[in-house]
């Protein structure tokens, strides 16, 4: 049931996030310098920021950015966790001692600053909707760890199982043997490796995004609107919108997530 | 009885003859790095000086003249080498030992120690010579530099005199009295301080001033409302605009500060940007109409809330001496901007702007991350040249990414931030304007000036810079601004108000555009029991 009620409000935000594209005229960064800040109203159903943007079609556009890319990065990193979990979980030896070696250091490492240094490097003309897909891909990069170490278990347990010695011994191929014989007994641990990962970059790119390091104007992205809670005297209702969004959807992720998604 | 005229009365009588006591109440944004006040380099160590220093002469942030305060007079000669005070008789430190020419030749020989590194003493440091300092008598003191110093009076303004005799004695209305790093700074009055009030009585007015250090602003506004503290010294205009509807009384608008707000496009010979690039940013017509498409107005009106005003040049009007008043903004003008860029080559097809070799027209603008004001100012011009066919991606770096960038690596393309004139006289931006300067931030540190209108500055600010006469000064500055304005190395945009916010307890307050804005009169302010009255 509760799952039922997770997919139902990611559907509706992705189908609305998806829909406000097909609005004929609207823009996310269209200034109406005459209607800075005005309140939600039926042309600005949640009103407009200090430059006269509307803050609903913000909100929706970084819904659409979110939800989509980070499930994309998601996806790379589970892609990563396999590779190297996979690998370091079936071979053994000196390859999972230096995996697992490799994973603890990722794992200590200030993934924010990491992520501030990379994003410096960048050059200063590349597009917004350019240095968000680079964010998200730099947070799967540096994502792949932890699910890393749950596959590798997860190889391990199935490593020396009954099933797996009998392919072998029929002469099945290594690489057939984890693709076709391990790999689908893992699957409800990688889904839930998948879909713990996505809010967990949701809200990466949040805090990103509020200490202004996100996707630079005039793009909208969930951390971007999130800065201007950082004037919480200047704060009226609609500027809690974001917020909403935000965890609304990390709960129905957790609610979708297999055995509740207890990483996030 | 008419009782309301009896309390006006006595209300007037107690503003009139000048209410003692009380505590001043306001914060600071972090520690005072130091107390030495030959050391100052920070504001907050900068508001410890102005409220304990005694000085020579001081400049009034309002009329913005010099006012005799420890010298009844002075006379500079020598061209400008030599300036000689005549000092004040009735003066005292504050642990009660008398004032005299001796410590102001005690202070300047400190202050001019190369070991002590002041950065108070670099204006006067026109050349590698130690100043002759002569006293001829207990209260005179002839102060001659190696060199001319433009401006030389001023300069006196930021030297509090300390004591030969000891080293926690005060000439400032206030005295250090308590110091918990982190928490707070408790100033008392200074009892032996010289000045006196119209009545003869001895000022400051206020027993004691508690410096908060608090480095949130948000808690600084809420302290503010509860009445934990009387003043804010700067407001941003989001919070001047809540306050003015809650009570108008309570804030104060002083017009155009000496903050300006700009963009420049990066020049510099050794950037690693393509050739057609620094072509265009090197093109006066190019820089003139990208001016030309950004609407000034809107971004007082959008960004500050109508609390800013479109700039006029490189010198805000607040600088009421220097400021070439027959300058005036660049107007908002698409049509003149379009037409000044097919003049040179650049012709549109569709909504994109292209040059004579076919380049689409784009750049980069970087500004400082974290600032909202500069982000939105970005978003409007990225808007704005949208218009006339430009793409403006905006990038909002950490600040030391941006810093390396404008000075390291010139890997940027053009620039938005602002600009602090902390002093008025133009012999304090040689820094920026001479083209072999470091901080003549479009093209810095040139080895030989890279224009002829560059050059034409450099003569000009040298001129200047050597000129004793005001009047001579001026008209060769003006020159400059107006260099400035037509060559537009710095796209000026605005020139933000100066807004504060002041308890209705306070009296006396005369809010300023200069620093100390709020307090620059910090002698006369009073702070009442009663809300009554006006300031």
């Amino acid at each position: 049931m509760k799952s039922v009620f997770g997919w139902m409000v990611l559907g509706l935000l992705l189908v609305l996030s998806l829909g406000s594209v097909l609005v004929p005229g609207a823009s996310y960064a269209a200034q109406n310098r005459e209607f800075t800040n005005a309140a939600p109203s039926l042309r600005f159903l949640l009103g407009t920021d200090d430059l006269g943007r509307d803050r609903l079609l913000r909100l929706l556009c970084a819904t659409r950015i979110s939800l989509l890319l980070a499930a994309a990065a998601a996806l790379g990193t589970l892609l990563l966790a396999i590779l190297a979990g996979g690998a370091a979980g079936y071979l053994g030896g000196w390859f999972d001692r230096s995996m697992m070696r490799a994973i603890d250091l990722m794992l200590s490492l200030p993934w924010l600053f990491l992520l501030i240094a990379a994003r410096a490097l960048l050059p200063l003309n590349v597009s917004p909707q350019i240095s968000l897909i680079v964010t998200y891909f730099l947070l799967a990069l540096l994502g792949w760890a932890a699910p890393a170490r749950v596959v590798r278990a997860g190889v391990r347990s199935f490593r020396n199982s009954d099933f797996v010695l009998q392919a072998r011994a029929l002469g099945c191929p290594e690489v057939r043997v984890l693709w076709r014989h391990i790999l689908p007994n893992l699957r409800p641990v990688l889904l839930a490796q998948f879909w713990t990962s996505i809010p967990i970059f949701i809200l990466a790119e949040a805090n990103l995004g509020f200490l202004g390091l996100s996707a630079s104007e005039p793009f909208p992205t969930w951390g971007n609107l999130l800065r201007e809670l950082q004037s919480p005297l200047m704060l009226r209702p609609e500027s809690f919108a974001p917020v909403v969004a935000v965890v609304l959807t990390v709960l129905c992720f957790k609610l979708i997530t297999p055995w509740g998604g207890s990483q996030v | 009885m008419n009782y309301k005229s009896i309390g006006l009365g006595l209300l007037c009588a107690a503003v009139s003859f000048g209410q003692f006591g009380g505590e001043l109440r306001f914060c600071l944004r972090a520690d005072p790095k130091t107390f030495d006040p030959l050391l100052v380099d920070d504001d907050n160590s900068e508001a410890v000086r102005y409220l304990t220093g005694g000085v020579l002469l001081h400049v009034n942030r309002v009329s913005q003249e010099f006012t005799p305060e420890l010298a009844a007079s002075w006379k500079v000669d020598l061209q400008g080498r030599r300036i000689t005070f005549q000092l004040r008789h009735d003066v005292a430190f504050s642990d009660g030992t008398a004032f005299s020419s001796a410590d102001v030749a005690y202070t300047i020989t400190k202050l001019m120690d190369p070991k002590l590194h002041s950065p108070t003493a670099d204006p006067f440091r026109s050349s590698n010579d130690m100043p002759q300092i002569a006293t001829t008598a207990p209260d005179t003191v002839a102060i001659t530099f190696g060199a001319p110093v433009s401006g030389l009076e001023r300069l006196f303004d930021q030297v509090a005199i300390i004591s030969s005799h000891s080293p926690k004695a005060v000439l400032g209305p206030f005295l250090v009295a308590d110091y918990k790093p982190g928490v707070e700074v408790l100033l008392s009055r200074n009892p032996h301080y010289w000045k006196k009030d119209s009545a003869g009585r001895r000022l400051p007015y206020l027993d004691r001033i508690h410096l908060q250090i608090q480095e949130n602003r948000d808690m600084e506004l809420v302290k503010f409302r509860r009445g934990e503290v009387d003043l804010i010294n700067s407001l941003d205009p989001e919070v001047f605009e809540q306050l003015s509807h809650q009570s108008p009384s309570m804030v104060a608008d002083a017009g155009a500060s000496l903050e300006s707000e700009m963009m420049w496009f990066n020049q510099a010979a050794k950037s690693p940007l393509p050739a057609y690039k620094k072509a265009w940013f090197a093109n006066q017509q190019f820089r003139r109409a990208v001016s030309e498409a950004i609407h000034r107005e809107d971004i007082a009106k959008v960004v500050y809330k109508g609390h800013a005003k479109p700039s006029e040049g490189p010198i805000s009007p607040a600088n009421k001496f220097w400021v070439n008043a027959a300058l005036k903004p660049h107007p908002y003008d698409i049509a003149s901007a379009l037409h000044r860029l097919e003049q040179e080559g650049f012709h549109r097809r569709g909504n994109v702007l292209y040059d004579r070799d076919g380049h689409a027209v784009e750049f980069s603008l970087a500004t400082n991350a974290g600032n909202r004001s500069r982000e939105q100012m970005a978003a409007m011009i990225q808007q704005d040249l949208q218009a006339i066919g430009i793409k403006v991606t905006v990038a909002a770096l950490d600040f030391p990414s941006l810093i390396e960038r404008m000075t390291q690596s010139f890997r940027y393309e053009a620039c938005l931030l602002g600009l602090t004139n902390l002093d008025l006289d133009p012999s304090a931006q040689m820094n920026v304007w001479l083209s072999s300067a470091e901080n003549h931030q479009w093209n810095p540190s040139e080895p030989t000036p890279a224009t002829p209108w560059e050059a034409q500055i450099d003569r000009l600010m040298r001129a200047q810079a050597s000129e004793l006469n005001a009047a001579k000064r001026k008209q060769l500055f003006d020159q400059v601004q107006q260099i400035v304005w037509e060559q537009e190395p710095f796209l000026y945009l605005v020139d933000k108000n100066s807004l504060m916010a002041f308890s209705p307890l306070l009296r006396n307050v005369a809010p300023s555009a200069i620093q100390p804005r709020s307090y620059w009169n910090i002698d006369l302010l009073q702070k009442s029991t009663t809300l009554a009255g006006s300031r």
